[in-house]
């Protein structure tokens, strides 16, 4: 084994160890320099989700302006939406303080990234309903839908 | 139709693919270390590299799948950089095998081939915790289990029957002829007990207080858990006369404490209490003050500054290029396949290939840090975090002790260093991050329709 080889070797051993940095740092460019972003108008095939809700309530389309709550013990405060996280329950840090028996400290969250908000339990003792399934993870609600918190029901209104 | 824009902003790609490119040139760069080193310490191509390719590739095409399946969306680089780093750990431990065999004759210690070993098993831990957590947000429910198995992880080497001292440190236990480093194990489980436990009381933690210098100080009992995470940082080190534990595990309570209060209050009391902890300690014991004493002035050599001479020494011969694999003298340094890992391969791949595998450490770093970003539930959040920080950390512990920048303390080197605990703790951490990564990666459910007729009555009292 000539000297030159083994030069040959380790100057080569160095390469591909730059080459196996430079490959990994080039798969998460992404981080740097933004990732794919999906045009809301891209068509999503419309037809497999979305079976007409049988009552007609057509969720609206477009942003909520406020929070609004429809029943319970304060039915009829409302709360401007301004795309900051609403935090609901009886505690005092929230959005609205809800005078319910039944709700939880730290209720339920609403949150949005831009384009839909999501309803989020926050580990509350009776739950947070849409229609009649609980909340487990953060779920997508639309315009008009009403959430249930304990005795409360509120939802997004334009 | 109207349908409501449900899509979500950023879709995240799976990269399966990439990955699978990435582990394969990994699996090239370990074949090549095992043949230069083979050339350079002995002239020829060692024999067994041909099985070694087939095992490698069989267990890498395995892993591959485990994780195309089971955690479909995981983060595309941490595998490939955790598998370039263990396969060139154990390339190394087998030159400097190659060395003692020289040296010592037929009758030395081999640990190339049970570091294999571990490393397999650290692979089935990985599948396994893969398997068994499908959702780490499960874990969240056991937080004071694990902050109970932590405690006990910690105590077990001071437990006169399964506890042993090896070379100064009582950081050890003897379970049927194998030595376990059970730290290791409880860095994991007080990672989780952290993160669980700040989530539920990081609001108290944050927002009382008073203002004092311009920052914010927390209120005095508040103080109370992080107290106790110094007290028992302090008895890791007092008792286990482990310097490195106790740094890590005190430096993971303190990020994690900040990074969930948003509190740099919390930086300034964490570094104060363990400034005062390390002065306390270097003045009192006297193996921490004789390993100041070695950081601070390590010539002219002692017997106590001899392993860290040696380092500097070998790592100087190396240069900007190193000697090459299987041309230096990295088997001079005492412990240079565990401790002096990094020592070993600075003077085989120089400045430029030490770099590298720096780089590879902070990467994988980077992408613990992204996944916390990315992550949608705060638990997942802080666990992502201190998985990461703790990872860093150690790593800083370790370099920075060879290098002379702190004092020298005794870590592993994360998958580098020989050493059973070390590879199967750090899998199972990579095996975590996958699931969280997996998780926060997946694109969002889709919007179900409301059923509006059968929604649930409320019951009026």
């Amino acid at each position: 084994m000539t000297e030159l080889t083994l030069t040959l070797i380790k100057l080569g051993f160095l390469a591909v160890l730059w080459l196996f940095v430079l490959s990994a740092v080039s798969v998460i460019r992404s981080d740097i320099f933004g990732a794919k972003v999906e045009s809301p108008r891209a068509p999503k095939a419309p037809k497999q989700r979305a079976p007409k809700p049988p009552k007609g309530r057509k969720p609206k389309r477009g942003m909520p302006s406020t929070l609004v709550v429809t029943d319970g013990p304060n039915a009829g405060q409302l709360v401007p939406v301004t795309g900051a996280d609403i935090l609901l329950g009886r505690g005092t840090d929230a959005a609205i303080r809800l005078d319910d028996d039944y709700v939880s400290t730290r209720h339920a969250r609403f949150s949005t990234n831009g384009e839909q908000w999501y309803v989020e339990d926050l580990g509350s003792t009776n739950g947070t309903y849409l229609g009649s399934q609980r909340v487990t993870t953060p779920v997508p609600v639309d315009l008009g839908v009403p959430v249930r918190l304990g005795k409360t029901v509120v939802e997004l209104r334009k | 139709m109207s349908s409501p824009a449900t899509t979500p902003a950023v879709v995240h790609r799976k990269r399966r693919g990439a990955e699978a490119l990435l582990i394969a040139l990994a699996l090239a760069i370990v074949i090549f270390a095992f043949c230069a080193v083979g050339l350079g310490a002995r002239g020829e191509v060692p024999g067994f590299v041909a099985g070694l390719a087939v095992l490698l590739v069989v267990i890498a095409v395995a892993t591959h799948l485990v994780v195309r399946f089971v955690a479909p969306y995981a983060d595309p680089v941490l595998v490939p950089l955790v598998v370039a780093l263990n396969g060139l750990g154990i390339a190394m431990i087998y030159r400097l095998d190659l060395a003692r065999l020289d040296s010592l004759g037929e009758e030395a210690k081999q640990f190339a081939g049970r570091q294999v070993m571990w490393t397999a098993l650290g692979l089935l831990l990985f599948v396994a915790v893969l398997l068994v957590v499908r959702d780490h947000r499960k874990l969240q429910a056991y937080t004071y289990t694990f902050g109970l198995a932590a405690l006990v992880l910690l105590i077990l080497p001071l437990l006169p029957v399964v506890g042993r001292q090896i070379n100064g440190a009582r950081i050890w236990i003897n379970i049927g002829g194998m030595s376990l480093q059970p730290g290791e194990f409880a860095k994991i489980c007080l990672a989780i007990f952290f993160a669980g436990y700040l989530v539920v009381k990081r609001d108290a933690l944050a927002l009382a207080g008073r203002r004092f210098m311009g920052i914010d100080f927390p209120r005095g009992r508040d103080l109370g858990p992080i107290l106790a995470a110094w007290l028992v940082s302090l008895g890791v080190l007092i008792f286990q006369r482990d310097l490195g534990s106790s740094l890590l595990f005190f430096g993971l309570f303190v990020v994690m404490l900040y990074v969930a209060t948003e509190r740099p209050g919390w930086l300034v009391v964490g570094t104060s209490l363990f400034l005062g902890g390390a002065l306390f300690a270097a003045t009192t014991f006297s193996h921490v003050q004789s390993r100041v004493d070695a950081w601070l002035s390590p010539f002219p050599v002692t017997d106590g500054t001899f392993q860290l001479t040696q380092g500097l020494y070998g790592m100087a011969w190396g240069g900007l290029l190193g000697r090459g694999l299987g041309e230096g003298n990295p088997y001079l340094t005492p412990f240079a396949y565990s401790d002096f890992i990094f020592a070993s391969f600075a003077e085989e791949l120089g400045l430029a290939g030490s770099m590298a595998i720096l780089l590879m450490y902070g990467l994988i770093v980077e992408r613990g840090l992204r996944i916390a970003l990315l992550c949608r539930d705060a638990f997942g959040k802080l666990l992502a975090t201190g998985l990461a920080v703790s990872f860093a950390l150690q790593v800083f512990v370790v370099v920075g002790g060879i290098t002379r920048i702190i004092p020298l303390t005794g870590l592993t080197t994360p998958f580098m260093s020989y050493g059973g605990s070390s590879i199967l703790a750090n899998w199972a951490i990579i095996a975590l991050l996958l699931r969280i990564s997996d998780q926060s990666r997946r694109p969002p459910p889709e919007a179900a329709p409301m059923q509006m007729d059968d929604a649930t009555q409320v019951v009026k009292l």
